[in-house]
């Protein structure tokens, strides 16, 4: 059937992406100038005890022996070992922080995707009156923002200036139960949702504008149908399905959106992690890292883009 | 972020009409047209005002701070007195005066990182439309392993192999850029490869490099101008980020997002040290919004008037 075949082809594709992305960030943190040895022991390091080090990290081999290396231990799972603290393994580093990012982008996304197709909608129902144009407004200004902008703003009004009532910082507990913890996550989930909010709101508001001129929403009205039935059952439905390549492109933008806000929040995720990573200049951690990051990136797209073809009868039969 | 630019690119009025016409005289007019249309909206003109006034803070704002922008003035925090309009810093410094000081690395590493960019992605994408399918998918799907990495993930990557300098900053946001404007660039290629000026000055045997910079390049600027617009957004907003990271201009240095995470352990006592540089980055990228999003509706608007599809 060429329509599984052209979506396998996509799926092999971004594989092949991802395989390539992989060479290129080892080669990143291998090749280019700069000393993974010097840097970890600093510059006032012997000859001998670099020498030494530069064994233990396997420098002294060839490069495409160590890629092929790095790539057999990762099939297996093993992420190498973290340079910085107390050299754990770089699994044991990362697996409490990929669970919290996780949980972060799902409480973002599922805030932001109802409540901005929501107010898409309502606003496209309210098309021309003061309502519409001050969203429109104020969805062009806060998708002119940088995240961590946003962010500031609501510790600035919600935690230290104006009002005191959320926790500026979530440090999560890790012993702790989270549902106990619920408010550290308030300011995070706010402050991402705020930042895919805009996009998506336009998104809907264009496809449900474009639903309400059909043929068949005239016809559901002219039938007598109540309005909010006509809504909820014929326009809401259809105009959905245009915003769904957009929004899931708007979720896999939380896979790099994560890095500053988990920074600024000093939230225990992934993107924290990063951020650490490379001031430390921790290679093995940066290397899994910018590899899950872009893992998630690729796929994320690529199923924005598997969506897509599905749910449109235009490309689903028209695939050669 | 994609933009919703991506398939409004028909701008050329071609046609019997204007023969004679050479296509980068008659790409002036038309551009002039756009920029015309673009300052008749209100948020175009709102948008170039604030870049305007912060461009000039931004210019001559040094030369009129009252202190040196790592001269100490007082004591740590301090809310903002007679002698220190904002109030100090976390050393004790002059907010108001580093404020003054710290935008001129914000524009130029920002300015540098879209142009340079913008060229790599219009050359990219140009070559990449104008070629052989073969080398057009080649070129696009090598384009991808960059796109494979959130833009702030890709320039992280490179921080960390060379270190945080300015100037690699600049170059890692471009590059980051390059895959994105292609995309862009290549689409608005593919809607005019195949026009008759195009098969004409190809059997005229016109080399392809010079129907590319002659032909080809002025019928794609209106949507570039767009996209730059899009483009420097970004780059003021992610290279804020990379100050605010840690990575970006090293302390001492002034700069807006080199200060709100210096400050920002004090926003509690002494909240203008933050407030200050925030209300800058965010006016500055809401004015090249409002600019980029009026060019845009301009573009669309004369698409209507021509009648072209």
């Amino acid at each position: 059937m060429p329509l599984a075949k052209h979506i396998l082809w996509r799926v092999i594709l971004g594989f092949i992406t991802l395989f390539f992305a992989s060479v290129l960030i080892f080669m990143m943190t291998n090749l280019l100038p700069g000393d993974p040895a010097r840097a970890i022991l600093g510059p006032r390091a012997t000859p001998e005890k670099l020498a030494i080090l530069r064994e233990e990290l396997g420098l002294d081999r060839p490069v495409a022996v160590r890629y092929a290396a790095w790539l057999g231990d990762i099939s297996h799972g093993d992420l190498g070992t973290s340079l910085a603290g107390m050299q754990q393994p770089v699994t044991k580093v990362i697996g409490r922080r990929l669970y919290n990012s996780f949980l972060l982008v799902v409480l973002a996304a599922f805030v932001s995707v109802p409540l901005s197709m929501g107010i898409g909608a309502y606003t496209a129902l309210k098309r021309d009156t003061k309502l519409d144009a001050t969203a429109t407004i104020a969805t062009l200004t806060l998708s002119a923002l940088p995240e961590f902008v946003i962010g500031i703003v609501l510790i600035l009004l919600l935690s230290t200036q104006v009002l005191h009532i959320l926790p500026p910082i979530s440090r999560l507990d890790p012993f702790a139960p989270y549902l106990g913890q619920l408010d550290l996550f308030i300011l995070p989930v706010m402050t991402l949702t705020l930042a895919v909010l805009p996009y998506i709101v336009r998104l809907l508001r264009a496809s449900t504008i474009e639903v309400l001129e059909s043929e068949y929403i005239s016809m559901a009205r002219l039938k007598g149908l109540p309005e909010p039935l006509v809504m909820r059952r014929h326009s809401l439905p259809n105009a959905v399905v245009p915003a769904i390549q957009g929004t899931a492109m708007q979720l896999a933008w939380l896979a790099g959106g994560i890095v500053v806000v988990e920074y600024l929040f000093a939230y225990p995720g992934i993107g924290s992690a990063l951020v650490d990573a490379v001031s430390n200049r921790d290679y093995p951690v940066i290397q899994a890292l910018s590899l899950i990051l872009a893992a998630t990136y690729v796929f994320l797209n690529l199923a924005a883009d598997i969506l897509t073809i599905l749910i449109t009868p235009r490309l689903r039969t028209g695939m050669r | 972020m994609s933009t919703p630019m991506e398939n409004s690119v028909d701008l050329l009025p071609e046609g019997p009409e204007i023969p004679h016409v050479t296509a980068s005289r008659r790409h002036r007019r038309e551009w002039v047209q756009t920029a015309k249309a673009a300052w008749a909206l209100r948020r175009t003109k709102i948008g170039v005002g604030l870049f305007l006034v912060i461009l000039a803070i931004a210019l001559f704002g040094p030369l009129i701070a009252p202190y040196g922008p790592t001269e100490f003035v007082g004591k740590p925090y301090r809310m903002p007195s007679a002698t220190a309009w904002l109030g100090t810093d976390n050393l004790g410094r002059d907010v108001l005066t580093r404020v003054l000081n710290g935008g001129r690395t914000v524009f130029s590493l920002s300015l540098t990182a879209t142009a340079v960019g913008m060229a790599m992605g219009i050359l990219l994408g140009m070559f990449a439309g104008y070629s052989r399918r073969s080398v057009d998918d080649f070129t696009m799907r090598a384009l991808d392993i960059v796109m494979a990495f959130p833009h702030i993930v890709f320039v992280l990557l490179i921080v960390a192999a060379l270190g945080p300098r300015p100037w690699l900053i600049a170059l890692a946001v471009a590059i980051g850029h390059a895959p994105r404007v292609a995309r862009v660039a290549r689409g608005a290629t593919l809607e005019i490869v195949g026009r008759d000026f195009i098969l004409a000055s190809e059997m005229l045997g016109t080399a392809k490099w010079r129907i590319m910079v002659t032909e080809l390049f002025p019928n794609i600027t209106s949507p570039m101008f767009v996209e730059f617009g899009l483009r420097l957004a970004y780059s003021i907003g992610t290279i804020a980020a990379l100050s605010f990271l840690g990575f970006g201009l090293q302390p001492p240095a002034a700069d807006w997002g080199l200060m709100i995470n210096e400050n920002r352990i004090g926003v509690a006592v002494q909240p203008y040290s933050v407030f200050v540089p925030v209300v800058m980055i965010a006016l500055l990228t809401i004015a090249v919004s409002l600019i980029a999003d009026g060019l845009a509706r301009a573009i669309i608007g004369i698409d209507r008037r021509t009648g072209t599809e």
